[in-house]
């Protein structure tokens, strides 16, 4: 392939004396950088930038592009992760130069569409989450975690109580813990139970006066609603902690149940995975958090009002204070926007239904191949237990690396912790049954080859870009900048 | 009902339905108690053709004042620079929008690669060895770095902070400083230069020995002005602290870089290198530092390695600091970060090089120049002397700020921030002015021109 240079970057391809933009013309005299910075700061050693014409440029990233998957190229199951069709007309909304070239200082009567905006989302998400209050500034799903405790701290602290412990059930994603500690808080695990829900018992065993929240996430990470969650609402309300949602599985329940009317306290949500904002290979996403009045007070500052239609920016004295330098991922929230006045309520209707019914179909067709550790039926995702895998000496990785050979993402593996080989599958809403048909089949053909083909498997991918990427050496030898010398 | 984002016809769930084995929708559902469904539809305005959506969503564009019609000189951490179109024709691309984080190597190598190359520019621009795959923005990068800074001294919670760090970063910080039990000791400006006062420093360190986990200093600090980072890390090696360094990308082209004075971690903004203003967000916030800090660095990175061929790979690595492996004993609680602004930000670096990006920023600094002089026939000075880059504060006379706005409104212009308003201890009329390429000189001349006669006193 004449462009297809595997791995070598634009330093390896940089030459002295090029650039890929033209000189900018002086309007005003030039005094040269001697009398602008003193010899003494000047910079001794110029840092080593690539040195490229423009089309090298835009060459070099357009090849680099066509070796990633992508939802707009074929089928994303990663579980928990909400992979659905992006809109293009969000994309282009976000552009708009009255958005674009907004600056975060500007005096609130210049941005009064922005605030509108930002009101109007808020309102929203209130409403499909059945919260009184949302603030959009967390960055994503982590730092609204992050936010919402320290909202929870901040109220207990108001009344004389300095709770210190967090709970955190076994199967929870990883950023509930780290949060925790981050927010200062002690963690304590809970035990799943039999069926894959938390073990109410263990849970009540573990709650005290020194609970701050209990952190949940329904659907849970094995795509099983939280069926007691009344109970567990009433348990932790009765000692005073504050019930978390982790909403990163919202899609399921869109439309179907409201997480407030449910008994949650707070929660987050994810714009980059239930509102279709695209997760750009890592973000930036997008994590508001929503809460019950009796938290709205503490909520980050600056808080947006709204006065007969005239929009104005205030900071509580309550607030725990702002958790990011500007607003948050503004561009974001526009594109969340315009995904749910794209859907209207008979659309978002259908998002929780067909996002269940999808993984259902899915789980159908492939369930007598290989087996979820829990019973179903299922939300948005379900779980497989891929450990049948290792009598064949085989594990969930190689199973995953070769159905990319066909065109399809892998499956988030090895999450949650609970499930062993873990396969974790989300189809969304926005796949048709022609997908999900094709990728049984192509499932089901990979799990034919790991009995009659095992080294194909245990060797893939074969057909991507690059073969099995060696990680270890990766870590071992840790080459984590372009080696210049 | 058809939605255009949504596939399935009526009759297509019906089929479905039957093949999982259900009568209706509701069955797959029962784990759901009956009376905790919504049983009614949520109250959101009706679905918009998409005609009408860009209509409402265009409303709002242009009820906003942007930077397109208003002259403005607003900084304090968000800068405004040209943006080649080049820019937003790679950033477009579905094959980088709509990806998730690379987990699979093998069907990621282009973010993979794309995102090695960025920590290698970010490294060479900060002057260190190693840099993450980005974090949300400069405040929240400076929260990682405090965090960082504590886990790099054996979890020692005392900050010094010099008193010119940007207001915003300092206020963030202080959000999370009560959780994380730590406290921040101000270290003053110089009177006459507004740079770190060393003494001050000194007496701080002294003051809470073997306490303080680093010294937090900015550069160019919020008043605009390089600060002189020379011997900063020794003074903090002996009292067994780290440097940390907010730091501004485009300055350290033209002057030497934190990383070589050895400051131990530098965190900063890349907004404005490629990446629109956009009220602030997305941003990108960025963090270096040296391998020796390596297990104690925040957030993702991508190494280099080979395939099973031999072929160069790239994939994430150094993982067992991170919250899906370490839990509540990681390093952070990011999971995802700025993905794609790191493509914005190395597709602007790659085109510009350091040719370009040295005249972007010699562009900015003339202009600065430029306005300082005119300014100066008018009697305004600027708060501090020094060295600036691309903004500087400027002292109007006492009295002058609802003059000087009720002018430059009329102008069309925001003249920049009101350092006051954020930072209480500078006099009440200092004005943060910050300048870029994009400013021609009819601009810059309506600046000094307004200001001059509003708040001059020639
Ligand atoms: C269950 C769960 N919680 C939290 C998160 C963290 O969200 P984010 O990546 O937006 O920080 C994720 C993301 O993968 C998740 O799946």
């Amino acid at each position: 392939m004449l462009h297809d240079d595997t791995g070598r970057t634009l330093f390896e391809k940089s030459r002295p004396g090029q650039r890929g933009t033209g000189e900018i013309e002086w309007d005003i005299p030039r005094k040269g950088l001697d009398s602008l910075v003193p010899a003494k700061l000047r910079r001794k050693k110029a840092p080593r930038l690539p040195e490229l014409s423009e089309g090298e440029v835009v060459r070099h990233y357009t090849v680099l592009s066509n070796k990633n998957h992508n939802i707009d190229k074929g089928f994303y199951p990663l579980g928990s992760c909400t992979m659905k069709y992006n809109p293009k007309v969000n994309e282009s909304l976000a552009r708009l130069s009255g958005f674009s070239t907004l600056h975060p200082l500007q005096p609130a009567d210049t941005i009064q569409g922005a605030l509108e905006l930002m009101w109007r989302l808020e309102h929203m998400l209130a409403e499909i989450s059945g919260m009184d209050s949302v603030s959009l500034q967390p960055a994503a799903g982590a730092h609204g975690e992050l936010t919402a405790l320290l909202v929870v701290r901040a109220y207990h602290l108001s009344r004389g109580e300095d709770r210190r412990k967090v709970l955190i059930p076994d199967a929870a994603h990883g950023t509930n813990p780290a949060s925790a500690a981050i927010a200062g808080f002690e963690c304590v695990t809970v035990k799943s139970a039999q069926d894959g829900r938390v073990d109410v018992e263990d849970l009540k065993s573990k709650l005290d006066s020194d609970v701050a929240a209990f952190m949940i996430t329904n659907p849970n990470t094995v795509g099983l609603f939280e069926t007691r969650v009344e109970e567990i609402c009433a348990a932790c309300h009765a000692v005073g902690a504050q019930v978390y949602m982790d909403g990163a599985n919202l899609n399921a329940l869109v439309g179907i149940a409201r997480p407030g009317d449910l008994g949650f306290d707070v929660m987050h949500y994810n714009l980059h995975k239930t509102f279709s904002t695209p997760h750009g290979g890592g973000g930036p996403g997008c994590g508001p958090i929503g809460v019950k009045s009796h938290l709205a007070a503490f909520l980050p500052s600056p808080r947006v009002r709204n006065s007969d239609g005239k929009f104005t920016l205030e900071k509580p004295s309550t607030s725990i204070g702002p958790v990011h330098g500007a607003f948050g991922n503004f561009l974001v929230m526009v594109r969340a926007y315009a995904y749910i006045l794209a859907m209207g309520p008979e659309g978002l209707a259908r998002v929780g239904r067909n996002a269940v019914l999808n993984a259902n179909y899915l789980h159908a067709k492939i369930k007598d191949s290989m087996a979820c550790k829990y019973e179903g039926p299922y939300m948005h995702e379900f779980v497989l237990d891929g450990s049948p895998l290792k009598a064949l000496g085989l594990h969930t990785s190689d199973f995953a690396k070769r159905l990319m050979d066909y065109g399809v993402y892998a499956p988030t593996i090895y999450f949650p912790l609970i499930v062993p080989e873990a396969m974790m599958i989300e189809p969304t809403e926005t796949e048709s049954r022609e997908t999900l048909d094709r990728f049984a089949e192509i499932f089901l053909e990979v799990l034919r080859q790991c009995r009659e083909e095992t080294e194909t498997v245990h060797s893939a991918p074969h057909n991507l870009p690059l073969k099995r990427v060696d990680d270890v050496k990766a870590a071992k030898d840790l080459v984590l900048t372009h080696p210049f010398e | 009902m058809s939605h255009r984002y949504i596939p399935l016809t009526s009759g297509e769930e019906k089929e479905m339905l039957q093949a999982v084995g259900v009568e209706r929708f509701e069955d797959l559902i029962q784990a759901i108690p009956s009376h905790l469904r919504l049983s009614r539809p949520l109250d959101v305005p009706p679905a918009l053709s998409e005609m009408a959506l860009s209509r409402e969503v265009r409303r709002l564009a242009q009820k906003n004042k942007g930077l397109t019609e208003l002259v403005s000189f607003l900084g304090m951490g968000w800068t405004k620079h040209f943006i080649p179109a080049a820019v937003d024709t790679v950033v477009s691309r579905s094959e980088f929008t709509t990806a998730y984080t690379p987990y699979q190597p093998e069907a990621s190598q282009g973010s993979l690669q794309q995102i090695f190359e960025y920590q290698t520019m970010v490294a060479e621009i900060a002057g260190c060895e190693i840099s993450n795959a980005s974090l949300y923005d400069g405040a929240t990068a400076l929260v990682e770095g405090l965090i960082m800074a504590s886990a790099c001294t054996k979890g020692r919670k005392g900050f010094a902070i010099a008193s010119s760090l940007n207001p915003r970063y300092r206020e963030v910080a202080q959000t999370y400083a009560s959780s994380n039990a730590w406290s921040f000791h101000d270290v003053a400006w110089t009177a006459d230069e507004g740079q770190l006062d060393r003494k001050s420093l000194e007496s701080t360190l002294a003051a809470n020995a073997g306490k303080i986990a680093a010294l937090v200093i900015q550069t160019p600090n919020t008043f605009g002005m390089v600060e002189d980072l020379e011997g900063l890390a020794e003074t903090c090696k002996a009292a067994g602290a780290v440097l940390l360094v907010v730091n501004d990308p485009l300055a350290s082209i033209l002057v030497d870089p934190p990383g070589a004075f050895g400051a131990d971690i530098v965190v900063g903004e890349m907004l404005g290198l490629g990446i629109s203003t956009s009220l602030g967000g997305p941003a990108l916030g960025y963090l270096a530092t040296w391998k020796k800090h390596l297990r104690q660095m925040p957030g993702r990175v991508v190494g280099r390695t080979l395939d099973a061929d031999g072929k160069r790979a790239y994939c994430l690595t150094a993982q067992t600091r991170e919250q899906h492996i370490r839990r509540e004993k990681a390093t952070s609680n990011i999971c995802s970060n700025q993905g794609l602004m790191t493509v914005v930000a190395s597709v602007y670096l790659a085109l510009q090089g350091p040719k370009g990006l040295e005249e972007v920023a010699e562009q900015c600094a003339t202009r600065l120049a430029h306005v300082r002089e005119g300014l100066a026939k008018a009697g305004i000075r600027p708060l501090f002397a020094g060295t600036p880059i691309q903004e500087q504060a400027f002292r109007l006379p006492a009295g002058s700020r609802a003059r000087v706005e009720s002018a430059c409104r009329t102008a069309g212009l925001l003249p920049g921030v009101w350092l006051a308003d954020h930072l209480p201890k500078v006099p009440a009329e200092t004005l943060l002015v910050c300048t870029s390429e994009t400013h021609s000189k009819q601009d810059l001349d309506l600046l000094i021109a307004t200001l001059s006669s509003a708040g001059g006193q020639a």
